[in-house]
């Protein structure tokens, strides 16, 4: 059966890309935020995965606001990599797993959440930055397949946080009743608190941030208490990209525990932070 | 929709997408580079061609980014017009609260301390 091994939380800001496509990992600016991905990298090393499940939203590559699906579900052989318009490299292209991706499909619709299928989608930042900086050897050769799930956190209304961690929960489970043996992780991606728009652009909240960072590991539910107004107020308008950790933490169905944490401002206009968690069966922490 | 108890935000709901849809939709556009050359060949035109109302067409023309968010312009599309500008995002944020770069780059950076 496939087993989630774990998930990787990580911020997923366009420079990051741009300072990658530079090698500017040793710049001063750019050092204390690529040093928090040494322990993910070796974390990610021994977990091997077959599979990145990667939950992130779409900044107005792949959707507009003509058709707007609250969550999405890539079910392609491929995903694109593409030009976004402001010169950021176009990576190699993703391999998808659409076999997965239909279990998936299916399972979440059986599970009453009635996503949106996609055959034919291209991946903007909000996908590519965190491959690229997981995946930094890979030489455009990626190690893994994948499958996207895209929230939207562009047009209001946004599904809650309650609706997000219960998403989680039902792609965990339907990655659990998939019979081949694939190891995989979850990924969530982008935030943490920030706000790039209206004359309070430039707001990062550094105390609510930390609140987010600890009780996502012991409490998630807690965190399912929030509105999206409330994410709004506290991590500002662009930090709801918090519901992609929220459903990421969701797919979470074992016993969690935190490998490695960063945390640093700021990256861009943002708060940046990365957070790897592992997850174990209750029968592997009794072995263990 | 300014939300009442969330000073300077847009909660970017149906009204502003309605309201900012042609707007959008042209900087959406922008994602390819054929369009954004042919832009600034003739702003005017391509802004006719995405059927611009004179407040939106007002805004592109002043680079103006509250007047664009004020147009219902959503700062996700208004980004790959920032692009053909080669404006970052910390400009946008300096011209938003009128600060220059540098203060406003200074205030992030407190903002961790
Ligand atoms: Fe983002």
């Amino acid at each position: 059966m496939a087993q989630i091994v774990g998930a990787i939380a990580t911020s997923h800001i366009p420079a990051i890309g741009k300072a990658i496509a530079e090698n500017k990992q040793n710049d001063p600016y750019w050092k204390p935020f690529f040093d928090g991905y040494g322990p993910a990298l070796s974390w990610l090393k021994q977990a091997r995965p077959d599979v990145v499940v990667m939950i992130y939203n779409d900044h107005g590559l792949n959707f507009f606001l003509d058709k707007m699906p609250t969550f999405a579900v890539g079910a392609a052989a491929q995903y694109r990599s593409e030009d976004e318009g402001w010169g950021l490299p176009v990576l190699n292209s993703f391999p998808g797993d659409a076999a997965l991706s239909w279990h998936i499909i299916e399972h979440l619709v059986a599970d009453e959440f009635d996503i949106t299928s996609c055959q034919d989608m291209a991946v903007d930042h909000g996908f590519a930055v965190p491959m690229n900086l997981l995946f930094p050897n890979a030489g455009g050769k990626w190690p893994v397949t994948t499958v996207p799930v895209s929230i939207n956190t562009v047009q209001h209304p946004l599904p809650t946080p309650l609706r997000c961690w219960k998403l989680g929960r039902a792609i965990g489970r339907a990655i659990e009743s998939y019979p081949k043996d694939l190891r995989v992780v979850v990924f969530g991606t982008g935030g943490l608190s920030h706000q790039l728009d209206g004359t309070r652009a430039g707001f990062i909240n550094k105390k609510f941030d930390l609140y987010c960072l600890d009780t996502i590991v012991r409490d998630p539910e807690a965190l399912t208490k929030l509105s999206v107004i409330d994410l709004v107020r506290e991590a500002g308008a662009q930090g709801v990209e918090f519901l992609n950790w929220i459903t990421m933490r969701g797919a979470l169905l074992g016993n969690v525990s935190q490998i490695h944490r960063n945390y640093h401002i700021p990256i861009s206009n943002t708060a940046g932070a990365t957070l790897v968690l592992e997850n174990r069966t209750a029968a592997q922490s009794q072995a263990a | 929709m300014q939300h009442h108890d969330i000073p300077g935000t847009i909660v970017y709901d149906g009204a502003e997408a309605q309201k900012g849809y042609a707007l959008n939709a042209m900087c959406y556009s922008f994602n390819a580079a054929a369009n954004r050359e042919e832009f600034k060949r003739d702003e005017d035109a391509y802004c006719t061609k995405y059927g611009l109302n004179d407040e939106q067409r007002a805004a592109i023309r002043e680079r103006n980014v509250l007047k664009l968010l004020a147009a219902g312009g959503n700062v996700y599309y208004l980004a790959k017009f920032a692009g053909i500008l080669n404006l970052n995002v910390q400009d946008l944020g300096a011209q938003q609260t009128g600060m220059s770069v540098e203060a406003f780059k200074e205030k992030l950076a407190a903002a961790g301390r």
